[in-house]
């Protein structure tokens, strides 16, 4: 297998572990409103992701690092053809990342509601405009020769990147209120639970919707793939099991769901990177995006000697804080 | 004008950026080291302080980060001509930042939070320092980039005339980023100890907690001193490697328009902007410019006339001076600041010594003041730096001028312009209003969490730290 081919799976993968693990901290940044109904409740929602929240974000950082990196071409002409979804984006990311941090250092109403509502909204937009953007990879984007973007802001919202970016966004709903049903107890656990029942046939209608889509974009016939099979099978498994007291097979699921709705746009990418709507003679694809050959196989080096032992200490977090979060009994918030 | 929008939105993110980075590098170490002690002594008063001082870190950890995303995704979206150009080599060091920095830092940094009553003492312990590695491996990343901007080496140019990387090993060995990055991790650590001075001279001249603020100014003015000392000749090293590679960076840094042997730095001048080649000089100092620029006593200095012409004869046509104003200026702030500072550390630690800081007045206000100094001294040399280095964008082998994004419009750069000036803006005055808050009342605040009922057993409700 060829070295860009090694980078394109490397940045799938980096796409999809952002996605299952930033997609519970979004579900759950959407919903803590929703589901805890009181400030103690609402502190044990945000607190669920705590510990992790940042290390999942970094799953995106690297996956835009690396894209410039191994393939300067494709992240310079998505980066600027995107630029006033990625600007919303940034918004959304400073609005997120510093609430989780700043919300509960001061005990006043209005900051504790105006971070909480910052929480929220961002991680709602985030999903839905970075699903809009891959969506628009496969669509096509105007593009010419010179792989320079040609179109405008209202170019990028193509009917399927909206589809794409909706249902990411109702996935990652699902998969927070699995995760929540995983990390709390009582009354949270109980509405988690129930959250997750209704979204879940929500996530299963959207998802096979916008994998017949996926089929049209692609011309792929009537035929559709695993990754599109095995999705629709996980989101309906992950609805049929909340609430059943499977809530680690439901989370895992949900998880799945996503990890295959993410691997299905860039399975039919390939061997393109971004689709020219003007021609597709101007497409960007694996080797006319790669960067060098020596640089490849430095960054291929760093990745395996690395990743496993990432893996490894965030996977020993994830061990450390397992255990589920409830309200401190004495405290009164 | 698309061009000049670019540069100024690039310049105003990285420089707010660059207010909150280094105090997160210096406090994470400080912090461990805090910690360290506690592990040490097990003195439930070390507990306290480095919960204190954690909790500045965290409040300053989360702007900047947040505010980095934004410099990771402006190169593609403002400077996609220079991203294309560069991303084999550039782009490089960004994703090892990622993969080797950013994990370690953001994962550990959850564990140190979350893991007080979860983790065994040593594992905690651990946790911090891993934090302060990331902080440290990000910063050596970052540094390696923007060296190879600064001085490029280790590359070829392909049949595509995009830059390629040939030699992995000359990017960390390239004399700009060693020099740099030297300067860079020193600059951080004084920002964290005039930070944590600060802050224990404002409780110290309160009169409260005396002895808990008493044992950090102490930690920092230990710390202090020999950082500054250092820092002094590793700046002026650094110079003497940019006056090698990038001359026209430091003849601008003097004004010095004419060629000289021996040259003499002026103290100040009056005038001397873009096109007054004669100001006037205030107290020039024989020989310090030689000094500087070729750690020789007698060394030549090509003046920026003299520089100008041989660029021409070898790019072609065009302006190759930097911003002469802002030069000049830059490094004198800098380095007349960096003099105050090594003199204030100085008077501290003679207090340290005479058994009296917890009682000079007038020590302990300078103190909380100094705070500003770290602040100016980041911004300026960053300002040498990276001013010093137009009108190039990689030296010798991009302009500038040609590096921006083709499809970026002027408008949308307004655009995003606004959207960060406004978001920084809330942003910035938040942060101050937390840290000002938390540094006064924080200490109620780290004891009331101090004294919550640790790990009673397995099923122990952990704290809700958010």
């Amino acid at each position: 297998m060829q070295l860009h081919t090694i980078w394109f799976i490397i940045i799938t993968v980096l796409w999809i572990g952002f996605f299952v693990l930033e997609g519970f901290d979004f579900g759950v940044g959407m919903l803590h409103r929703f589901i805890g109904h009181t400030e103690i409740e609402r502190r044990v929602c945000i607190n669920t992701v705590g510990p992790w929240w940042d290390g999942n974000e970094v799953w995106l950082i690297v996956a835009g690092a690396s894209l410039f990196a191994a393939f300067p071409e494709w992240y310079a002409t998505m980066f600027s053809a995107l630029y006033l979804a990625l600007v919303l984006v940034l918004v959304a990311l400073f609005a997120r990342g510093v609430s989780f941090e700043w919300r509960g250092k001061r005990d006043d109403r209005r900051w504790l509601a105006g971070w909480s509502w910052a929480l929220a909204i961002g991680s709602l937009l985030i999903p839905l405009l970075v699903g809009v953007a891959l969506g628009d990879l496969l669509h096509g984007l105007p593009i010419n020769s010179q792989h320079e973007f040609t179109g405008n802001f209202f170019s990028l919202l193509t009917g399927y990147g909206l589809m794409t970016g909706v249902t990411l966004v109702i996935l990652c709903l699902l998969h927070g209120s699995t995760f929540l049903a995983l990390r709390t107890t009582g009354e949270i656990r109980t509405r988690a639970h129930a959250a997750a029942r209704s979204i879940g046939v929500l996530a299963i209608v959207f998802n096979i919707a916008w994998c017949v889509w996926t089929l049209v974009v692609i011309g792929g016939g009537t035929v559709p793939q695993p990754t599109q099979i095995f999705g629709v099978i996980a989101v309906i498994f992950a609805q049929r099991l909340s609430g059943t007291g499977n809530d680690g097979w439901a989370f895992a699921a949900s998880g799945f769901g996503i990890a295959a709705a993410i691997g299905q746009i860039f399975i039919a990418l390939y061997p393109n990177v971004m689709v020219s709507s003007t021609n597709h003679a101007y497409n960007l694809t694996v080797n006319n995006a790669a960067a060098g050959h020596y640089g490849l196989v430095v960054m291929t080096v760093v990745a395996v000697l690395f990743f496993p032992i990432i893996l490894l200490y965030q996977g020993w977090s994830f061990h450390v804080f397992r255990r589920r979060v409830s309200a401190p009994p004495t405290s009164s918030g | 004008m698309t061009n000049d929008l670019a540069r100024w939105q690039f310049a105003i993110t990285i420089i707010y950026h660059f207010f909150f980075v280094p105090v997160t590098i210096g406090l994470a170490f400080l912090v461990a080291i805090l910690q360290t002690i506690y592990y040490r002594t097990d003195n439930q008063d070390y507990k306290r302080m480095t919960r204190f001082f954690g909790t500045l870190l965290l409040i300053n950890v989360a702007i900047g980060v947040v505010t980095g995303l934004v410099q990771e995704f402006q190169f593609g979206m403002n400077w996609s001509t220079y991203s294309r150009f560069v991303g084999g080599v550039f782009g490089a060091p960004l994703a090892m930042e990622g993969i080797l920095a950013f994990f370690l830092e953001s994962t550990f940094l959850g564990l140190w939070l979350f893991g007080w009553d979860r983790l065994p003492k040593r594992v905690h312990l651990a946790t911090i320092w891993a934090v302060s590695a990331g902080t440290l491996l990000s910063a050596m990343f970052i540094l390696i980039a923007n060296s190879w901007m600064q001085h490029p080496v280790g590359y070829k140019i392909n049949k595509q005339g995009q830059a390629v990387l040939s030699n992995v090993w000359a990017l960390f060995v390239n004399p700009t980023f060693v020099w740099g990055y030297a300067h860079v991790v020193l600059a951080s650590l004084i920002t964290g100890c005039l930070v944590m001075l600060a802050v224990s001279a404002w409780y110290l001249r309160k009169g409260e907690h005396v002895e808990s603020f008493h044992r950090t100014g102490k930690l920092a003015l230990i710390v202090l001193v020999p950082a500054i000392v250092i820092q002094l000749s590793v700046g002026n090293q650094l110079g003497v490697i940019e006056a090698k590679y990038q001359p026209m960076k430091i003849a601008a840094a003097e004004a010095q328009w004419t060629s000289c042997q021996p040259c003499s730095f002026s103290a100040f001048q009056i005038g001397g902007g873009a096109n007054d080649k004669t100001p006037t000089e205030i107290i020039p100092i024989p020989h310090l410019l030689s000094v500087l620029a070729t750690n020789t006593w007698n060394g030549a200095v090509t003046g920026l006339d003299e520089l100008q012409a041989q660029y021409q004869a070898k790019y072609g046509p065009g302006n190759y001076v930097p911003d002469v104003f802002i030069q000049y200026w830059s490094i004198r702030i800098m380095a007349y600041l960096g003099s105050l500072v090594l003199l204030l550390s100085l008077w501290g630690v003679w207090l340290l010594h005479r058994n009296r800081l917890r009682n000079s007045w007038l020590f302990l206000t300078v103190s909380v003041w100094a705070v500003v100094t770290p602040f100016l001294m980041n911004t300026t040399g960053w300002l040498l730096t990276e001013s010093g280095r137009q009108p190039w964008i990689v030296q010798g082998l991009q302009k500038t001028v040609n590096a921006n994004s083709p499809s970026v419009s002027s408008t949308e750069i307004w655009i995003s312009l606004a959207a960060f000036i406004l978001s920084y803006i809330i942003l910035g005055a938040a942060d101050l209003v937390l840290m000002l808050r938390y540094s006064r009342h924080g200490l109620a605040h780290a004891d009331a969490e101090a004294a919550e009922p640790s790990d009673t057993g397995g099923d122990a409700v952990p704290a809700l730290t958010y």
